[in-house]
């Protein structure tokens, strides 16, 4: 039992330490005072959902390779799962945005990339539910799911270079205190096993959420 | 050598089926004029180069939606079994995005004379605003075609198509802005470089995007 389900305890330990000694680990004197603990837990929200909007879109391409509906389901709940994170992660950042910055939405590129995933996929579930038919809902969200993560890619990508200067570090300045490369070392002990540890939460959920779609077909059916 | 055939042909048709349907196109023309008659009216004496710069694009945007969407809805769906029976995919979705792309450029040397008209000309550097615009029109008419294909296998096509495609199309139009409106400021091409490379990125990825996944949508 221990072999199958160690990475769900796993994640357990990893979450349970980032937000017990988030709290407690020495962090540098910065002008953001304490908020700066919230990068154990904003940033991991992002992780989260490109680890599985990532999943997502394999799993799209795999439905097209093979027509398998289990792909499919894959795929929707991988992004259910990445929606949530999503608004988590923008939810997290107004709170660390309104203290740091005085206002809770400003023009950043990266807070426009993320708003256009959200929507990208928001979308992505209405044209799921305007398609009567099974197996063509999956093939044509297949193929937006698809087409959209690529582009969405493209415009995470250029954004920073079309909007200048970000407020989030690692585009502008290289000296933040909060980029991974120059992160305190009392800071990346708990910041790199809570990334692992969210990611791993987020394949917890998806499993349990991959269950329960199971479950209900099979209820329909019956 | 066949695709090539088939394209002439599919190209031909879609020509032939707009010139029948002369009011379709009748109508996208005028809803061109109008928005950029209202635009005209809201922002007269107001206007800077930004500002004519994004309400250039987002009219153009609109506009490219309201002509594409109807791409695979104007004909009935028998007579896309017919079609798949007798050529391929590729051929569909290639002489489609070549279409729209002269529809595109159509409307968008008229949308650039309208604005100029009642705008006023803020061009300082013609060559790169064509650049942009042509490379603008390919890019929309591609994307645009994908999406309306994947739209049109849904019902509640229209609302469908808008709420699908402005996110996606994004990346492009804020390139295109980026490029114009430095075509509007300057007459440097210096910097824009870089962009325009984008663009083509963009343009040939999705292509070849639609070119791999259009076969999909087409099989039922």
């Amino acid at each position: 039992m221990l072999k199958q389900y160690w990475w769900k305890l796993l994640s357990f330990l990893l979450l349970l330490y980032a937000v017990t000694y988030g709290f407690y680990v020495s962090i540098p004197e910065t002008m953001i005072l304490q908020t700066m603990r919230n990068l154990f837990y904003h940033v991991g929200m992002w992780f989260g959902m490109f680890t599985m909007l990532t999943v997502s879109f394999i799993y799209s391409l795999r439905y097209l390779k093979g027509f398998r509906e289990e792909n499919d389901r894959i795929a929707i709940e991988a992004v259910n799962v990445g929606l949530m994170f999503g608004f988590l992660g923008i939810f997290t950042g107004m709170v660390w945005a309104n203290f740091t910055w005085g206002a809770p939405w400003v023009k950043d590129p990266k807070l426009n990339g993320a708003a256009v995933g959200l929507v990208v996929y928001l979308a992505y579930i209405i044209l799921r539910s305007s398609v009567e038919d099974r197996h063509k809902r999956a093939k044509v969200s297949a193929v937006y799911n698809i087409f959209a993560f690529v582009l969405w890619i493209i415009f995470v990508m250029i954004l920073p270079r079309l909007a200048g200067d970000s407020l989030h570090p690692a585009t502008g300045n290289n000296s933040s205190p909060v980029l991974p490369m120059q992160l305190d070392p009392s800071m990346r002990t708990v910041f790199y096993p809570a990334m692992i540890g969210w990611i791993l939460l987020g394949t917890w959920i998806l499993q349990v959420r991959i269950r329960v779609s199971k479950l209900k077909q099979k209820l329909e059916e019956y | 050598m066949l695709l090539k055939r088939e394209l002439t042909h599919l190209l031909l048709k879609e020509i032939r089926l707009e010139l029948k349907q002369r009011y379709v196109l009748n109508g996208i023309l005028l809803y061109l004029v109008s928005t950029v008659f209202v635009t005209y009216l809201a922002f007269t004496g107001t206007i800077t180069a930004e500002t004519w710069n994004s309400l250039f694009w987002i009219i153009l945007l609109f506009v490219a939606v309201n002509g594409i969407s109807k791409s695979f809805v104007q004909e009935n769906p028998a007579r896309h079994l017919y079609y798949y029976t007798i050529t391929s995919p590729e051929a569909i979705v290639l002489s489609k995005i070549i279409y729209n792309l002269l529809l595109m450029m159509i409307l968008s040397v008229l949308a650039l004379l309208f604005f100029v008209l009642f705008m006023g000309n803020m061009i300082m550097n013609p060559g790169l605003f064509v650049t942009a615009l042509i490379l603008g029109s390919l890019g929309l008419s591609s994307v645009l075609t994908m999406i309306a294909a994947i739209a049109s296998r849904a019902s509640n096509n229209f609302s469908l198509m808008a709420i699908l495609s402005f996110p996606i199309v994004l990346p492009l139009l804020m390139t295109l802005m980026k490029v114009s409106g430095s075509a509007l400021t300057t007459y440097s091409w210096s910097g824009n470089i870089a962009l325009i490379v984008i663009l083509l990125i963009i343009n040939v990825a999705v292509i070849l995007l639609a070119f791999l996944l259009f076969p999909y949508l087409w099989r039922d």
